[in-house]
């Protein structure tokens, strides 16, 4: 064994996380999903807007969680998977008059094959290597939205601009609303789903692959099998956030899925805690509002600020918001003890 | 009755009171953002990011409220700025004007910056009903009232420009064979049919090679080594700064000697011709609008003087020979100006149409000549441009002031 390998082995990049630490119990999970339902009552539409911002975000956050913390394989190209899925949406709903919500299927399932494909070579891969491949990902992606040759279908570099869906049936609230509904409907159907996937036999193979893959495939675990499946879910989840991102922000450009997305997303998800699928909207709240709150401290030296911030976070809680998370049971434990 | 009397005193008081203070109101009318004693700004620019230089665009307009407000504000009100980083990300500049808009409440959203960032903000801006005013980006599509009557542009459209440029050759040289090399985007694009569109029936004649790049390319010297081959005499370069300056090196490196035209975008001297070389950008043509800061002529102009000691007192990070703090400060004087214009009506289309009427307006820093007009179907400020050509170690404007709009 060489010493690299053994590293690898012994040291895994990512932290084996049980099953059953990966959610909130029921009763936290209702409770905060009764405040999501019923904050649009009285929050402006600017907040419903970065509420929803906040959910699609946190799926594709989520999305690499089930890739990262489930089955230990990383990724820096997911911005790639959102692109393809924002397109998706905005093409079938500009140029085939395709109804918004009919096109978040295609897009997922568009991305999953795309990012199963992806998988393929990438099973040769692993660790920093792995990273490496899907960055290239990420960089070639907005240059290939700009080619000529798909010009007529993607705009180009001018992108496309979608319309926003209003309520159907007449429902008496704004498109704001309708589309955080919507959207949080999804994310409710799209977590619920992560969980269980987690939980099943395809979870459990894909923990087993990251925690010791060699002792997997001794169990006859499907390990290239399993490993792709990963890379297909969690690019799907992201087609379905990226089409949505399109819907919400009506507007596609290559511009807009730059690395710099795909970075933030693996932000989001180290900070929201590796393998915690609801630290997943922590680390999407950490990647919209802490930039908005750096610029507030100093115009300037935003970007200074945003990196202090970071790391007094990595440094304070190594294990991101699920961190605090687990702190919180215990103390609430140790009351119920008492 | 005498309650009766009372009451009927009471009620036409009471509506001698309302209909006065009424008519005082009606002269003066309010939409959200602007109100007796203030005038709310929006405006999104790049401070981080790929783009981040452009940021100083927004810190010179800060600067110049400042002294605006120092100086007793807008017909008694006081200008606040609100500026945010958009990175120059579409969707972050849609969740920035939201904000601006739905938790600041400003009046307008004033210099936007960035083709992608203003087609992302333009739909919801328009649907709002609120001025996209003075947008910064030289794309054409902003001159179109019709379907975006909330959105207007500020500088001269790379169409415009470019047809300057035709006018020039067809003029000057009528038999040229133009070679020429764009940047394969919205930009580059503009252009090239500024060009064409300028050269009318001659373009498919006059226009002998063309060629293309992408941003990713390292370099595009494979590209002028086909644009000599092809024979060309005038050489067109629609590039942006980094590869302007290699364009100029490779032409002097091949011993090729064309008439050059460099885009306005590319005619820094500190950004492009510096590290170009002196030496190989001799009689290089462009055109330009506004007055080059570190240009020796302008130094005792009453404009630039204004504007020196502006940033001498308002902002004295400001280098005055950055394009871009020349560009804010105009761009903050015609807002200024159309403020002024709209007295005491501060509503969002009392300001659209007053920066629809502008006629004949010219800020501290366009060149002489240049002026800006606009009318209810004519959406692009600054049209008209003076070519310069490069010598010694700086441009000398030459010619007279050319329009590069669209004969209707």
């Amino acid at each position: 064994m060489s010493a690299a390998e053994d590293l690898a082995t012994h040291a895994p990049a990512v932290e084996a996380v049980p099953k059953r630490a990966m959610t909130l119990s029921t009763g936290t999970t209702i409770a905060i999903l009764a405040v999501l339902v019923v904050v649009p009552a009285f929050a402006k539409n600017f907040i419903i807007f970065q509420l929803t911002m906040l959910l699609i975000y946190g799926l594709a956050v989520l999305a690499l969680n089930i890739l990262t913390g489930g089955s230990g394989q990383f990724s820096l190209g997911q911005s790639a998977f959102y692109a393809i899925g924002a397109y998706t949406s905005a093409i079938l709903m500009e140029h085939y008059d395709l109804n918004y919500a009919l096109t978040l299927p295609v897009a997922g399932v568009i991305c999953f094959a795309a990012g199963f494909l992806f998988g393929q070579p990438a099973l040769r891969l692993s660790g920093v290597y792995l990273a490496l491949a899907t960055f290239a990902l990420a960089t070639a992606m907005p240059q290939l939205l700009k080619l000529g040759f798909f010009e007529p279908w993607t705009g180009g570099v001018q992108g496309l601009v979608v319309t926003k869906p209003d309520a159907p049936f007449g429902l008496p609230i704004g498109q704001d609303a309708w589309l955080y509904y919507f959207t949080l409907a999804i994310t409710v159907a799209i977590y619920v789903f992560s969980i269980n996937l987690l939980r099943s036999r395809s979870g459990r193979a894909f923990m087993a692959i990251r925690d010791n893959e060699i002792a997997a495939s001794a169990m006859g675990i499907d390990v290239s099998l399993y490993k792709t499946l990963a890379f297909g879910v969690s690019a799907g989840i992201t087609g379905v956030a990226g089409g949505l991102g399109a819907i919400a922000v009506q507007f596609v450009a290559p511009d807009s899925y730059t690395i710099q997305l795909a970075i933030s997303l693996f932000l989001g998800m180290v900070v929201g805690g590796v393998g915690w699928l609801p630290g997943s909207f922590i680390g999407s709240a950490f990647i919209i509002f802490v930039p908005n709150m750096a610029e507030g401290i100093s115009k300037g030296l935003s970007g200074a600020v945003f990196g202090v911030l970071l790391f007094l976070v990595i440094f304070l809680m190594p294990h991101g918001a699920r961190q605090i998370a687990i702190v919180g049971q215990q103390l609430i434990d140790r009351i119920k003890k008492s | 009755m005498h309650l009766n009397y009372r009451l009927r005193l009471a009620a036409v008081t009471a509506a001698v009171v309302a209909f006065t203070t009424g008519a005082a109101f009606a002269q003066k009318k309010y939409d959200t953002g602007a109100s007796d004693t203030e005038i709310k700004i929006g405006n999104i620019i790049p401070y981080s990011g790929p783009a981040s230089a452009y940021g100083v665009i927004g810190k010179t307009e800060e600067a110049y409220f400042k002294k605006i407000n120092a100086e007793g504000g807008i017909n008694g009100r006081k200008i606040t700025f609100i500026s945010y980083d958009d990175a120059y990300s579409p969707p972050k500049a849609v969740e920035q004007v939201r904000k601006l808009v739905e938790s600041d409440e400003v009046l307008v959203v004033f210099n936007p910056l960035g083709t992608p960032s203003n087609t992302a903000i333009q739909k919801y801006l328009n649907s709002k009903k609120i001025p996209q005013l003075f947008v910064a980006t030289g794309a054409t599509k902003w001159n179109d009232p019709k379907n975006f009557p909330w959105t207007i542009g500020w500088q001269p459209s790379y169409q415009a420009e470019s047809r300057i440029y035709a006018k020039y050759l067809l003029k000057e040289k009528p038999d040229a064979k133009i070679g020429l090399i764009y940047q394969n985007d919205d930009f580059g694009k503009d252009y090239l049919k500024g060009l064409k569109d300028g050269l009318g029936p001659k373009a498919a004649s006059m226009i002998v090679a063309e060629e293309s790049y992408e941003t990713s390319e390292p370099s595009i010297d494979g590209h002028i080594v086909k644009l000599k081959a092809s024979g060309a005499d005038v050489f067109y370069s629609i590039t942006t700064p980094k590869f302007a300056a290699q364009a100029i090196k490779k032409v002097a490196e091949l011993d090729w000697h064309p008439l050059q035209i460099v885009v306005n975008v590319s005619a820094s001297v500190g950004g492009v011709i510096k590290p170009a070389g002196y030496e190989n950008s001799q009689g290089i043509l462009s055109a330009h609008y506004a007055k080059d800061g570190s240009d020796p002529q302008w130094d005792n102009d009453p404009g630039m003087k204004k504007f020196v000691e502006f940033l001498k007192q308002y902002y004295p990070d400001g280098n005055k020979i950055d394009g871009s703090v020349v560009y804010g400060y105009g761009a903050a004087q015609t807002l200024v100006k159309v403020l002024q214009m709209c007295g005491d009506d501060l509503t969002r289309a009392n300001v659209m149409k007053q920066a629809a009427s502008l006629k004949d307006f010219t800020t501290d820093t366009l060149l002489p000549g240049v002026t800006i007009n606009t009318s209810a179907t004519d959406f692009a400020p600054i049209e008209q441009l003076q070519m310069m050509r490069f010598k010694g170690e700086q441009w000398q404007l030459f010619g007279d002031i050319i329009s590069g709009e669209l004969p209707d």
